[in-house]
């Protein structure tokens, strides 16, 4: 039960007068894909930005590797072993491509095999490697957001929404990098509103309705259980 | 019921004025040169005036370029840059006048290495000096502008005054190493051979600038950060310290400016850095805050200008910055290289 | 009554309305508590400077936006006043002229440079006002022929405010209480009257519906936004308005002296004088204005000979006696400065309120 490579207990966070998180629990296990699902709005953008750092918890502790790092700098918390990929993608536009990795690689050189192995799974980044990142599709600036993440061995991948508004092309290239990600044995917390890679990825699942976790559990029993996603999230997600 | 429209993409023609938009800044410089040049309509002169306005924008820009930095990667507005600009000039040319068996030989290599240690003492006294404002005025007021401009003030006001404390109010005249006074002539030019040294100082500063950040990590650094550093500490650097260190930078290289000034005009007061913030502002405003490309042309560009009008018409010479910066603005409202931030 | 002339903003500290009574009675009677040509021309200037603060107030308290051009409209009113009579001769029409048009002038100034900067970025307004002020510093010291350059203007105000104009012969024989009834006399009343009058108004502004959207502004220009209110156009119209009074302190001060120049006016030092009023008194509040500004100016005229008398008296030590020379008091204004922004904000008005 110890083994969580993340945990979080009773998180509140505000941002100015608004309490966003409310007590937050949240376990993530080593080694899986765990799923963090809810409504629009609802706190799990927040929850993600508090645990790298951007924002400040007020009240609760956030575990990380047995650490308590609640009140570690980002940079600190980075370190450690944290890939994040942010919802807007944090994408540098007026570096390149590969200035992009290189800022990425924090630790030394880029690891080749690694690079090889991203490449296979997002050629578009190999084919612009030497452009400005700015200059690239939406799709094509979630990869390098993505790879970014996957420059380095990071002991856990946060990754926010990262099929948000791309051709379902795209999202197949997505999904098949991050099953990549997760059949090496890594640990990741996704957030993800498309249930179709949801329920291809995810090992465990937990809900949030505002800025609490309503419900957590096996992935496998929320995606096959209509009714208690109508109850939870408030509309079928089979319905997408 | 209606057809969707048919799909039909065209290759369009990118017109030669789209294509020439991303470089028209860079443009601008020599369109200033030929205007200047049809206008002053005397070969000699435009060369003697050209050299001295590229001189005076190299200082300037050597001055602004830290401020620039700053501000874009911290959004941290110094309106005390200009203590160091005088601090420069005080600590450079004190070390001249102890120096002065150097600079009054006739020898090259001895001038230029009394500058040298001039220049190193200053941007020594003005880098410490940068790193103890940092942590004195600037950090405790960190994503606050209003109280930032105050207090930024407010430490050039007490700057000044201690600058008036240490050397006395009256203004102190200096001459310039021997190797350096008059001027060589060129063409039928003559130009003074302390604005070569200046041009030359200038573009050392410029390449070397952008060298680092193009080249190292630390330049990628600063510029992700100016970008979104949030997202540059979320990959495990620390902008803070990187920011500290691009303070100090930029105060050692207005204290370095502070010296060329100085030595430029001849005579150093204490509001000289006053003074010169004028320039630099309206630099770093049309050049784009946070952008040490924009920041360099709008140097150049505010230098040939001043110098031409100051040729042609010597009492508009004063207002043709304001005009620029007015016409600039008009143009682009954001500066000519706008720095898109993240958020 | 008095509740409505302060436009409801009462000073809500028992200290602080003892302390804004007792400068207002000091000044209401100044000719005859302290008469003397130098403490007379003191409370005058206080007069002057409490309207320049508050209306510079306006711009950086409620507003939250840094002008370093006050200075600049401040003199346009000045060299309104003067440039009116001395071309239109002596008289209260070419006051009543140059004060208009000077007000008008800063405020179309302000309007160009609002649009501008304001339109982009709140900070560029700081950066372009330095750099459009300097620049006009320049040009009035400059354009000789017409403003006087550097010597400025010497000028003749009506005959009824010099001192060569004696009245109340019949009814108290030229004299009440001991003070000589003469031109000045009401010359100080004429600035004491007007500065009363702005001072009451920018109260009445800064309480009226317009003052709080701007505060609402300063406290979240964002939010301000989306409610619906163009910030922009409040803050250009803030700028107009501290303008156009700045210009009209302005020429009530060239009234006083009758002369105008570069360092009585535009000059950088009288700049960062008001900004030390306004922290000092406390930004955001009218009555900081009132506060500082006398502070400052009573600092100014006896603070340094008190600094005078601590140098001589530590003119053994080494260092001691150059950093309290009299000539550098501003060097303690400007630490007193940076230690007010960092901890009272709120300046000497918000102490006042928040300990009673």
């Amino acid at each position: 039960m110890s083994d969580a490579i993340l945990k979080l207990e009773g998180v509140y966070t505000n941002i100015a007068q608004y309490h966003i998180l409310q007590g937050v629990d949240l376990e993530v296990p080593r080694g899986a894909v765990t799923m963090l699902l809810g409504r629009n709005g609802v706190g799990k953008t927040t929850t993600l930005r508090t645990v790298i750092g951007h924002w400040r918890a007020h009240q609760g502790r956030i575990l990380f590797d047995g650490e308590d790092i609640t009140k570690m700098p980002t940079p600190a918390i980075a370190r450690m072993g944290l890939g994040f990929v942010p919802e807007d993608m944090g994408i540098f536009a007026d570096l390149t491509v590969e200035e992009n990795m290189v800022l990425a690689a924090a630790s030394g050189p880029i690891n080749s095999a690694r690079l090889d192995w991203i490449f296979a799974a997002f050629p578009p980044l190999k084919t612009f490697w030497k452009s400005d990142a700015g200059t690239l599709s939406g799709g094509q600036k979630q990869m390098l957001s993505i790879a970014r993440a996957m420059v380095e061995e990071r002991k856990l991948y946060l990754i926010d929404e990262p099929t948000k508004g791309l051709a379902p092309a795209i999202i197949s290239t997505m999904a098949r990098a991050l099953k990549d990600l997760k059949d090496q044995g890594a640990s990741v917390l996704l957030v993800e509103q498309n249930f179709a890679v949801a329920k291809a990825l995810g090992d465990s699942a937990n809900v949030m309705d505002d800025g609490r976790m309503i419900w957590s559990g096996e992935m496998q029993e929320l995606a096959t259980d209509a009714a208690l996603q109508e109850r939870l999230m408030g509309l079928s997600l089979e319905a997408h | 019921m209606t057809a969707a429209p048919e799909h039909a993409p065209k290759m369009a023609e990118v017109t030669f004025r789209d294509r020439i938009a991303p470089h028209m800044p860079v443009l601008l410089v020599p369109l200033i040169a030929i205007a200047g040049f049809i206008a002053i309509q005397n070969p000699s002169s435009w060369l003697t005036l050209t050299v001295s306005g590229l001189a005076m924008g190299m200082m300037i820009f050597i001055m602004a370029s830290g401020l620039t930095l700053v501000f874009g990667l911290m959004d941290v507005i110094n309106f005390g840059h200009g203590a160091f600009v005088s601090v420069g000039a005080f600590v450079g040319i004190s070390v001249l006048m102890l120096l002065g068996h150097m600079t009054e030989a006739p020898s090259l290599m001895l001038n230029l290495g009394a500058i040298l240690l001039a220049v190193i003492g200053a941007m020594l006294a003005t880098g410490l000096m940068g790193w103890a404002f940092e942590k004195v005025i600037v950090e405790p007021v960190y994503g606050h502008h209003l109280k930032q401009i105050l207090v930024t003030m407010g430490g050039l006001i007490v700057v000044e005054q201690l600058i008036i404390v240490l050397w006395g109010p009256e203004e102190i005249y200096i001459l310039r190493p021997e190797a350096l006074k008059g001027a060589i002539t060129f063409a039928g030019a003559a130009i003074e051979k302390y604005r070569l040294v200046a041009v030359g100082v200038g573009l050392v500063v410029f390449l070397a600038m952008r060298w680092v950040l193009r080249r190292t990590k630390i330049g990628l650094i600063v510029r992700a950060g100016v970008e979104n550093g949030e997202m540059v500490q979320a990959l495990g650097y620390r902008l803070r310290l990187v920011f500290v260190g691009v303070f100090i930078a930029g105060s050692a290289l207005a204290g370095l400016g502070g010296v060329m000034w100085g030595l430029y005009q001849e005579v150093i007061t204490a509001h000289m850095g006053n003074h010169a913030m004028i320039l630099i502002f309206i630099v770093v405003i049309i050049g784009g805050l946070g952008s040490v490309e924009g920041c360099f042309i709008g140097a150049l560009l505010v230098g040939l200008l001043q110098n031409y009008i100051a040729f042609i018409e010597p009492k508009a010479a004063l207002i043709s910055n304001i005009a620029l910066m007015v016409a600039i603005l008009m143009w682009r409202p954001m500066g000519m290289i706008p720095v898109v931030k993240a958020k | 009554m008095i509740r409505s002339l302060l436009s409801n903003d009462l000073p809500r500290s028992l200290p602080l309305a003892l302390i804004l009574g007792v400068i207002l009675i000091c000044l209401a009677l100044a000719p005859f508590l302290f008469p003397g040509v130098r403490t007379v021309d003191t409370a005058a200037r206080i007069c002057v400077f409490i309207v320049l603060v508050a209306s510079y107030d306006l711009l950086l308290g409620y507003g939250g936006i840094v002008s370093f051009a006050h200075t600049m409209f401040f003199g346009i009113g000045a060299y309104g006043v003067a440039l009116a009579s001395t071309h239109m001769g002596r008289g209260f029409d070419s006051i009543a002229v140059g004060a208009v048009a000077g007000a008008l002038l800063a405020a179309i100034l302000a309007l160009v440079i609002g649009l501008f900067s304001l339109r982009v970025r709140a900070i560029f307004f700081a950066m372009i006002t330095l750099a459009v002020a300097s620049a006009v510093a320049v040009l009035v010291s400059q354009l000789s022929g017409l403003t006087g350059g550097e010597d400025g203007l010497t000028f003749k105000t009506p005959r009824e405010l010099g001192p060569a104009f004696k009245f109340g012969k019949e009814a108290f024989d030229g004299v009440l209480f001991g003070v000589k009834l003469n031109g000045k006399l009401l010359a100080y009343y004429f600035i004491f009257i007007g500065a009363l009058v702005l001072f009451l108004a920018m109260l009445r502004v800064v309480n009226s519906p317009f003052g709080r959207v701007l505060q609402a502004i300063r406290e979240n220009d964002f939010r301000a936004e989306a409610i619906g209110y163009r910030v922009v156009y409040y803050r250009v119209a803030a700028t107009c308005l501290s303008a156009a009074v700045a210009a009209l302190a302005g020429s009530l001060y060239a009234v006083w002296l009758r002369y105008v120049g570069p360092d009585t006016s535009l000059s950088m030092e009288i700049m960062i004088d008001i900004l030390l009023m306004v922290v000092i008194g406390g930004m955001g509040t009218m009555y900081g204005a009132v506060i500082g500004a006398t502070l400052f100016v009573l600092a100014q005229n006896y603070l340094q000979n008190l600094m005078g008398a601590a140098s001589e008296l530590t003119s053994g030590l080494p260092l001691v006696p150059e950093l309290l020379n009299a000539d550098r008091w501003l060097l303690w204004l400007g630490v007193l400065f940076i230690l007010s922004v960092y901890f009272f904000p709120t300046g000497i008005v918000g102490r006042l309120r928040n300990n009673g």
